[in-house]
């Protein structure tokens, strides 16, 4: 068993199903030919996925089913893969949405099937490759690449205003990733190393820290996004179709996340520590302002995309609270956020295939025609409200409770998100499924059919299974976040 | 035993939500009736067994989750103060579902709320029986959502649903306030394990704790924060907008949720977590201080009501008023006392209220009643009966209670016991007089309402006249059996270690304030007969001369709409100005439309270099060569 390089199983199967794919004649008869090997394929990598996750060893903090082979015989530039606690949920979220993803396109999607399959599969590769990546040239390759898939994604299957979405999209993240290359060069310079195992620690002195920071900020900062980087996300996400919003809030958010885990707090913790007070407001400012911003929404996706910004903020200020309960709140809120919105974001597709808008006022009762949807999409709700015995309430509890230790200002500034998540969130659900129905057009509505069944029913489970089972999902990452955390406080000296 | 009635409640849910559609709606009504008398049988053996001396005992479930040194069990903790509220949260329950099975007979639905019942019901055990205070939120957001679902359960009302937000959304603004508490208790203790909590409280007596800024004194701060979260749901003063709008659901909701269960949990916490706010002294001011203002605006407002649900709210706000102050004062059994046996009356007057809209064909307005006593008897005796033990005639249970929080505000020596006490008294004669009015506005007189809605009238089916017979004999008895257990001489087997007891003798009140109290409550009920009684235009003469009076009282001192206007609009308001001035006019403008717009007009300045002409070339080259030679020179 253990001879089998399972992780890079899981990294290469999407590319090489999309070679198969790209063997494929398009036409009518082969459509669906096309669709089941991508499905299939995902459905596969997500199983070997789960098989990793049963072989995990929980009792060790470092990196597990490592490969590693040497890239360039003149520069320590090295394919090395593995993953540990932290990482694994990322990679499981990754493989875990992108067969539903599939699934949610296999009729929304009419042209150009053969290329949109293509564009996920490879998009899922550099998704698990990015969170697998142990050298830091690798992880900028995969990090750059997941733009491409994701740029085409929303630019040729988007809606009417994609270009300027997809080029707002590409603007920013393009900001991020000049100033963070750089920094990537200035550790090889400094350390003639690319390995972030190795570079976990305090190896740089203060000075460099603040200026690497900053340059890994800019790039995962606009990832995340926070305050006020943010501008690009709720305009990708109306545009992108809606397999593309599940992976961009999914999954592309939680890059950002990773990215402050991974880099500053476990390479820079003396700059980690000197910016914590700027992350916190921004975060509070988040949580406070895109929540309003939210209610005001007339656009369902872009209600759920301003309350990603305010999801994301809990995860920074759990992150740089920089104790066992932030941290591991903030990876469950990643983990929790990414079922979530992507459920989220699935149901708002649902109505959109039938109605071809997402205008709130359009809608209204729709509790009447389609019960089985009020309900899956009330457990959504709740979880993204955060009721305690959903995924949402675990998350967003600890991160409060890390919080409490970190400072009473920043607390507030957290513990608000109970009361704001909930007005927009219930007043959306109120404007979309109670009440009687008064559009003509919704009259014949139908409920769920058995593929979006099949989509979103898992999403319900999981949204209930990490809310009253979450020790499934800490006990792996106790031992890395524990390292990380006693890395940091013997920097700074605590 | 304990699991058996916890969780029987949770199967009758998960059976009628996920297969009561494939069987007949009876099965549905059946199963989840039947667990809950399971369910109410079985704590009925567990609270006789807690009668006598038994220690507490708490049994594991599982670990919930562990972070750090945070860890959370779901367990069960049993001692007296649970068994209390099993009884009264599995009997009311009990007897509601029984009630609702003839109440909803022509809803389409049904199964639906049957299955939100028992779901209430399962998270409401939860909130009593636990062991830690995480798991206790659990229950506590757990019952709020049933609640949100069951004040919408008619979905198709509008106000219904805005009901059901709102309540959802000021339990929130209270939950706020108690998620803080919790993260502040484990700050300071480490653990948020009660016994850990209750065993090191006494520590922490004179500990100050920095809080944005300013230095409190720890334990009033933390009992401070939790206390924000009891009124919430506990519809205190401030808070307390929510539980009115609530009556949008359907009465037995309102009987089991708004008036008997829920709505009482606030209560249960403080007295939950009494050997932390035995220390509180400056928070237990305050919370008495907000009982009483409670108890008495409430009832200020209940006077005026027409809508026979919303008296009976009022009234349910006034009494947790009552509860409150008495355990702001640390008089934590009597106020638990008077949860119980509020418990059973209230919910017998709810669902008599009930039994009357059924009986009028869903009309609520008591302008439109009267005279309703002969022709539905039996819930004309239930409401009399409800009526008396809440005015706390002599040997209902409501008099038991309800003189015990009075003695033990005459006997406090805190500096809000004077306040708390003449308060009490005063709203015990505005209990009486809107007791009264609703009484004799609905049963009795000439009728108001049009003949065939009169002649139609009929009394309810047994289903429903049974559970109000249940309830009639808990109003009626609860005090005379218990009152020694809760109160008297065996209140230290009882209540054990489960909460702070004070002074070991029972007081009586002196003759004179005995009276003082007595006199008070015939002084509303002959008030209430002169008024609506003996003459018939009294009460619009009334109405009419005291008018500013009458007005804020009938508009319910004008807090909604005080909220709407600095809350509700200016959050719309706030919400609208960050999307478009925020992000739209700043953050875009300047940001990334900002960029692209410098980067299009730099280009188009820099592309006017490359013109296509000979001789600017020349002439650029010819300068690049001087600055060169320039630069070789002196350098």
């Amino acid at each position: 068993m253990t001879d089998i390089p399972l992780l890079s199983l899981t990294i290469f199967l999407p590319l090489l199903s999309a070679f198969v794919i790209l063997l494929i004649k398009e036409d009518e008869n082969s459509l669906n030919n096309i669709k089941n090997v991508a499905f299939w394929t995902s459905v596969g990598v997500f199983l070997i996925s789960l098989l990793i996750w049963l072989q995990f060893d929980n009792t060790k903090p470092g990196y597990q089913f490592e490969e590693k082979f040497r890239w360039f015989s003149d520069f320590n530039f090295y394919y090395h893969i593995g993953i540990d606690g932290i990482s694994l949920f990322m990679v499981i979220l990754s493989t875990f949405l992108t067969p539903l993803c599939i699934l949610a396109s296999w009729e929304s999607i009419k042209k150009r099937v053969k290329e949109y399959m293509l564009a996920f599969l490879f998009l899922e590769t550099v998704m698990i490759g990015m969170f697998a990546s142990i050298d830091i040239l690798l992880f900028y390759i995969f990090f750059e690449a997941v733009l491409i898939p994701m740029y085409l994604i929303i630019g040729i299957w988007g809606g009417d205003r994609r270009i300027y979405a997809s080029f707002k999209f590409f603007l920013y993240t393009l900001l991020g990733s000049v100033l963070m290359l750089i920094a990537i060069v200035v550790i090889y310079q400094l350390t003639n190393s690319m390995s972030i195992e190795e570079l976990q620690g305090n190896y740089f002195t203060t000075n460099v820290q603040l200026y690497l920071w900053l340059a890994f900020f800019a790039s995962f900062a606009v990832k995340i996004p926070m305050w006020p980087f943010h501008t690009w996300l709720p305009d990708a996400h109306v545009e992108a179709p809606t397999a593309g919003s599940v992976i961009l809030a999914g999954v592309l958010l939680k890059m950002g996340g990773y990215g402050f885990i991974r880099f500053s707090l476990g390479m820079l913790p003396e700059a980690s520590e000197y910016f914590a007070p700027m992350i916190m407001t921004l975060s509070i400012i988040a949580v406070i302002y895109t929540s309003l911003v939210a209610l005001a929404q007339t656009d369902i996706k872009k209600l759920i995309a301003y309350s990603s910004v305010a999801h994301m903020g809990l995860v920074t200020i759990g992150i740089f609270a920089v104790n066992s309960q932030g941290l591991e709140g903030a990876m469950i809120q990643m983990i929790s956020h990414g079922v979530v919105s992507g459920a989220l974001f699935l149901c708002v597709g649902v109505i959109y295939d039938r109605m071809h808008t997402r205008d709130i006022n359009f809608y209204g009762g729709l509790v009447n025609r389609m019960p089985i949807y009020a309900t899956v999409f009330m457990i959504f709700m709740l979880g993204s409200v955060g009721l305690p015995g959903t995924s949402g309430f675990i998350g967003e509890f600890l991160v409060i409770v890390g919080a409490f230790k970190y400072s009473s200002i920043v607390v507030i500034g957290a513990a608000s998100g109970i009361v704001l998540s909930a007005v927009y969130m219930l007043y959306l659900y109120k404007r979309i499924i109670f009440g009687v129905i008064e559009n003509e057009k919704l009259k014949e509505i139908s409920d769920l059919n058995l593929r979006e069944k099949s989509i979103l029913i898992p999403l319900a489970i999981a949204v209930i299974v990490i809310g009253i089972f979450p020790n499934i999902f800490l006990d792996p990452m106790r031992l890395p976040i524990e390292l990380i955390i006693s890395n940091y406080e013997i920097a700074n000296g605590k | 035993m304990a699991h058996l009635i916890i969780f029987l409640p949770l199967i009758g849910f998960l059976f009628s939500f996920f297969l009561g559609k494939k069987y007949n709606f009876k099965i549905s009504q059946i199963i989840t009736t039947s667990f809950l008398f399971i369910s109410a049988f079985l704590s009925w053996i567990l609270f006789f067994s807690y009668l006598g001396e038994r220690d507490t005992e708490v049994i594991h479930i599982f670990n919930w989750f562990t972070s750090g040194n945070f860890i959370v069990d779901w367990s069960i903790r049993l001692d007296a103060l649970t068994t209390t509220m099993f009884i009264v949260v599995c009997s009311v329950s009990a007897c509601v579902h029984l009630y609702s099975v003839g109440y909803m007979n022509e809803d389409p639905s049904k199964i639906r709320f049957m299955g939100y019942l028992s779901l209430f019901t399962f998270f409401m055990l939860m909130l009593v029986s636990s062991n830690n205070l995480l798991q206790m939120f659990f229950g506590w957001e757990g019952v709020g959502l049933a609640s949100y679902l069951l004040i919408g359960f008619w979905y198709h009302k509008p106000s219904a649903n805005n009901a059901a937000i709102k309540a959802f959304l000021v339990n929130r603004v209270g939950d706020f306030g108690y998620a803080l508490g919790i993260a502040g208790v484990f700050f300071i203790f480490g653990s948020i394990e009660f016994d850990v909590i209750f065993n090191n409280a006494e520590n922490f007596k004179d500990h100050t704790i920095p809080f944005l800024g300013l230095s409190f004194s720890t334990i009033d701060l933390l009992c401070f924060l939790l206390f924000i979260g009891a009124m919430g749901k506990s519809a205190q003063l401030g808070l307390h907008t929510w539980l009115p709008d609530a009556m949008e659901g359907p009465t037995p909701v309102s009987a089991l949720i708004h008036a008997a269960t829920m709505v009482t949990a606030g209560v249960f916490l403080v007295a939950r977590m009494s050997p932390l706010f035995e220390y509180a002294i400056i928070t237990n001011l305050f919370i008495t201080f907000i009982g009483a203002a409670t108890a008495i605006f409430a009832a200020t407002i209940a006077l005026t009501q027409n809508d026979i649900k919303r008296v009976i709210a009022y009234s349910t706000c006034s009494q947790l008023g009552y509860m409150f102050f008495a355990a702001g004062l640390g008089a934590y059994n009597a106020s638990i006392f008077h949860l119980m046996t509020h418990g059973f009356f209230k919910a017998l007057l709810f669902l008599s209220a009930g039994s009357v809209i059924y009986a009028m064909h869903h009309e609520q307005d008591m302008r439109k009643m009267g005279g309703l006593f002969k022709k539905i008897p039996f819930t004309g005796t239930m409401m009399w009966i409800g009526s008396l033990a809440i005015i706390g005639f002599p040997y209902f249970s409501g008099y038991y209670s309800k003189e015990s929080i009075l003695e033990n505000a005459y006997y406090s020596d805190s500096s809000m016991a004077t306040f708390a006490y003449t308060i009490g008294i005063l709203t015990a004669l505005l209990t009486a007089f809107y007791s009264w009015r609703l009484l004799f506005m609905t049963f009795h007189g000439e009728t108001r309402s049009d003949k065939k809605n009169f002649d139609h009238a009929h009394e309810s089916p047994f289903v429903m006249t049974l559970p109000l017979a249940l309830l009639a004999f808990g109003s009626i008895f609860m005090g005379m059996f218990f009152s020694d257990y809760y109160i008297g001489k065996m209140q230290y087997v009882f209540w054990g270690d489960s909460l702070v007891l004070h002074e070991g003798k029972h007081y009586y009140l002196p003759f004179i304030q005995t009276l003082i109290v007595k006199s008070s409550v015939a002084i509303g009920v002959m008030l209430a007969a002169l008024i609506y009684f003996y003459k018939n235009n009294l009460p619009k003469n009334l109405a009419y001369n005291l008018d500013p009076l009458y007005s804020i009282s009938l508009n319910k001192w004008y807090v909604d709409e005080l909220y709407n206007s600095i809350f509700i609009k200016p959050y719309f308001l706030l919400a609208n100005l960050f999307w478009k001035r925020g992000d739209e006019k700043i953050i875009d403008k300047y940001g990334p439309n900002g960029i692209s717009k410098i980067v299009g007009l730099t280009s188009g300045y820099l592309s006017r270099f490359q013109s296509g002409y000979l001789y600017h070339y020349a002439f650029a080259m010819l300068g690049g060569l001087v600055i060169i030679l320039t630069w070789f020179i002196y350098y």
